[in-house]
């Protein structure tokens, strides 16, 4: 078990691209952290270097308070998941998941030659035993014998999983394990690979551009962007008090309405919209020009028949999408486009008025700009 | 139907190439086990009575073993058998080893100056043997090697260019995470050669060792220029025991007897690696 410190952790490729700026992040003993962004976001680079497979052109990256920047992959006690499996396609699996094993418990090259008799025995039977208690926790101990090309996409990654696991390492690092499976597949593999975190209590680093998965998995997740971290918290933390413009509109789904606009003296105006921005919701009322976000599940749609509601805007429904247990609607208010959730409703329907009502205690206001900083 | 016709005719045009590429083997065949009369007459009068035998003499086999070489009776065949399995097998084991060795450094290894002395090595390709073969000579008798396998067996441990080239293709095919999962498997480059590269590139390691097996086998030039020794005599050189002082050759039956009796490891070998040439080209071709 270990904590990971990164200390301004920087990556650059010749000749000048900044892949992981200055990263300083401390993950817990235990702890299930997410990187999480867009791709190019530098999330992969920053987990290779935290693997070793990846030199650090900048800072320190230590495990288990050891500086590991000049150790190799091998001595940082770090197993990895690959998004493609990275199963040796040769070895069948029971071989696949042992091979990290033999060669760390018997030695290569001259050592192994010369170790020799009861001990060696005693070690190949151990990790046979190993190999197949981990084997049974996934469910794959009928597949041992096979060689992976036999294996479907879900088997595959299964035994991708025990072969990290049957290492015992301080450390797991997965890089879009799931990203090669099919939706349904991935749910039941995230579940799985959250029982396989309570049930060792390792540190585990897992990179997703999915936020849903980041969000499902993570005791915390780190939001990156261009190499650079944006939020770093919990995915509560994130969803409900996003950093910035960034992170609110990565973070949910479906994605933050913004409305770019000028509040003044508890008056916001932009894109042909207009609300009171109500007192005491922020330590400091914004003003001078902003953006607003407000999540879609928080904006009402009322059917236009309706007698207005105070302070809604007058719109028109430009889809309607149904999921079922809610709909999505989508609105054109003012000269914004929004997107609302809400309870299914049949008087909505597409080319229909209607009027949208944003829950105003639950606005969240980010300064200009694609990145503004979150207003408190 | 036009695919019909098509095929008879692919047919028919293979069966003919086949039939002229076999031909001087059948011709070689039936004049091994022809009388010593009817062998020269063949020779000289060439044409359709060279093409058939009616009363085959399987001693022509025995006897052709036993006159080869130029040491005691029968010694000959022995000796010059024992001579090429060691040469060849130490010559294919070496090139094997080290051109997928040198190959997967070339695709894997960003080291200063990979890329051009990747393409000094591929010039090496262009200079025709008979360039280097004096200065080789005069470099391996100043060490002292004339006379023994040595200049024939060490330079096959140093790579060779085309067979470096084509590992070197096939490793770059490998998927990179493969090789991250060694090292994070605790495998430095040499156990990722050993244990993962040179599973993978089966295919290219039979036609590296079929290819080097048979053009070692076979060489005749190489064991003239170095090998003095009548004991050190390959079986090439053996065969040449044949011819008399003039050159010219006397005894076509047991010449054509021991010349395909030192073919047979070739056909053989060929034979085996078939399967693993034909698994390497599907191979390719599909991702998975």
């Amino acid at each position: 078990m270990a904590t990971i410190e990164l200390d301004r952790v920087s990556k650059t490729y010749p000749p000048d691209v900044r892949a992981v700026h200055e990263a300083s992040l401390s993950f817990r003993d235990g702890e299930f952290v997410v990187l999480v962004g867009p791709s190019g976001c530098g999330k992969s680079t920053l987990l290779r270097m935290i693997a070793g497979l990846e030199t650090i052109t900048g800072g320190r990256v230590s495990i288990g308070g050891r500086v590991v920047n000049d150790v190799p992959p091998k001595d940082r006690d770090v197993a990895m998941v690959f998004q493609n499996y990275a199963l040796y396609p040769h070895m069948t699996v029971r071989r696949n998941m042992a091979f990290g094993l033999l060669r760390r418990r018997l030695h290569g090259g001259l050592r192994g030659l010369l170790f020799h008799g009861t001990a060696r025995r005693r070690e190949l039977a151990d990790i046979d035993r190993r190999v197949l208690d981990t084997a049974r926790i996934l469910g794959i101990e009928p597949l041992l014998d096979r060689l992976p090309r036999a294996l479907s996409g879900g088997q595959r990654q299964r035994v991708a999983l025990g072969r990290a696991l049957v290492r015992e390492p301080q450390v797991f690092l997965f890089d879009e394990p799931l990203s090669n499976l099919d939706a349904r597949l991935r749910i039941e593999m995230r579940a799985e690979i959250r029982e396989m975190h309570r049930r060792t209590r390792a540190t585990m680093v897992y990179v997703t551009h999915d936020q849903e998965e980041a969000m499902t998995l993570a005791d915390r997740m780190v939001v990156m962007r261009g190499g650079i971290v944006q939020q770093v918290g919990t995915p509560e933390e994130c969803y409900a008090r996003p950093a910035n413009r960034f992170v609110a509109g990565f973070v949910g789904t479906p994605v933050m309405n913004f409305v770019e606009g000028t509040a003044e003296s508890g008056e916001f105006r932009g894109q042909g919209l207009a609300l009171a921005l109500p007192p005491g919701h922020w330590n400091e009322r914004p003003s001078g020009p902003c953006v607003l976000g407000i999540r879609p599940d928080r904006v009402r749609v009322l059917p236009g028949s309706a007698e207005a509601p105070p302070g809604a805007w007058r719109a028109t429904i430009r889809a309607v999408e149904r999921l079922g247990d809610r709909t999505d609607v989508v609105l054109d208010a003012g000269q914004s486009r929004l997107v609302a959730r809400v309870e299914n409703d049949p008087r909505l329907v597409e080319d229909a008025e209607a009027w949208a009502l944003p829950d105003l205690q639950a606005l969240h206001a980010f300064r200009p700009g694609d990145d503004g900083t979150r207003i408190d | 139907m036009r695919r019909g016709s098509a095929s008879i005719l692919t047919y028919a045009l293979l069966v003919a190439g086949t039939a002229v590429f076999l031909y001087p083997l059948w011709w070689m065949v039936m004049v091994s086990l022809k009388t010593p009369e009817a062998a020269q007459a063949a020779t000289v009068e060439g044409g359709f009575a060279a093409a058939w035998v009616a009363d085959p003499q399987w001693s022509n086999y025995p006897d052709a073993l036993g006159e080869m070489g130029s040491g005691a009776k029968g010694r000959g065949f022995v000796d010059a058998l024992a001579n090429s399995i060691v040469i060849t097998v130490l010559t294919t084991l070496g090139t094997v080893l080290s051109s997928s060795l040198v190959g997967l450094a070339f695709a894997r290894i960003r080291f200063r100056g990979s890329r051009g002395m990747f393409l000094v090595m591929l010039g090496t390709m262009m200079l025709p043997a008979q360039v280097t073969m004096i200065p080789l000579f005069i470099l391996f008798r100043g060490l002292g090697w004339v006379d023994t396998f040595l200049p024939l067996v060490v330079p096959a441990f140093f790579g060779n260019a085309f067979f470096i080239f084509m590992y070197r293709q096939f490793i770059a095919q490998v998927p990179e995470a493969l090789l991250e999962a060694a090292r994070l498997d605790g495998q430095g480059w040499l156990g990722m050669w050993w244990h993962v590269i040179l599973p993978l590139t089966k295919p290219v390691t039979a036609i590296t060792a079929v290819f080097t097996f048979i053009g070692t086998w076979n060489d005749f030039l190489a064991p003239l220029i170095y090998l003095q020794g009548d004991d050190q005599a390959t079986l090439s050189i053996a065969l040449n025991s044949f011819r008399n002082q003039y050159g010219g050759i006397t005894k076509v039956h047991l010449l054509m007897a021991a010349s395909l009796t030192t073919m047979v490891p070739c056909i053989l070998l060929f034979l085996a690696a078939q399967r693993q040439f034909i698994e390497g080209l599907g191979k390719g071709a599909v991702k998975g």
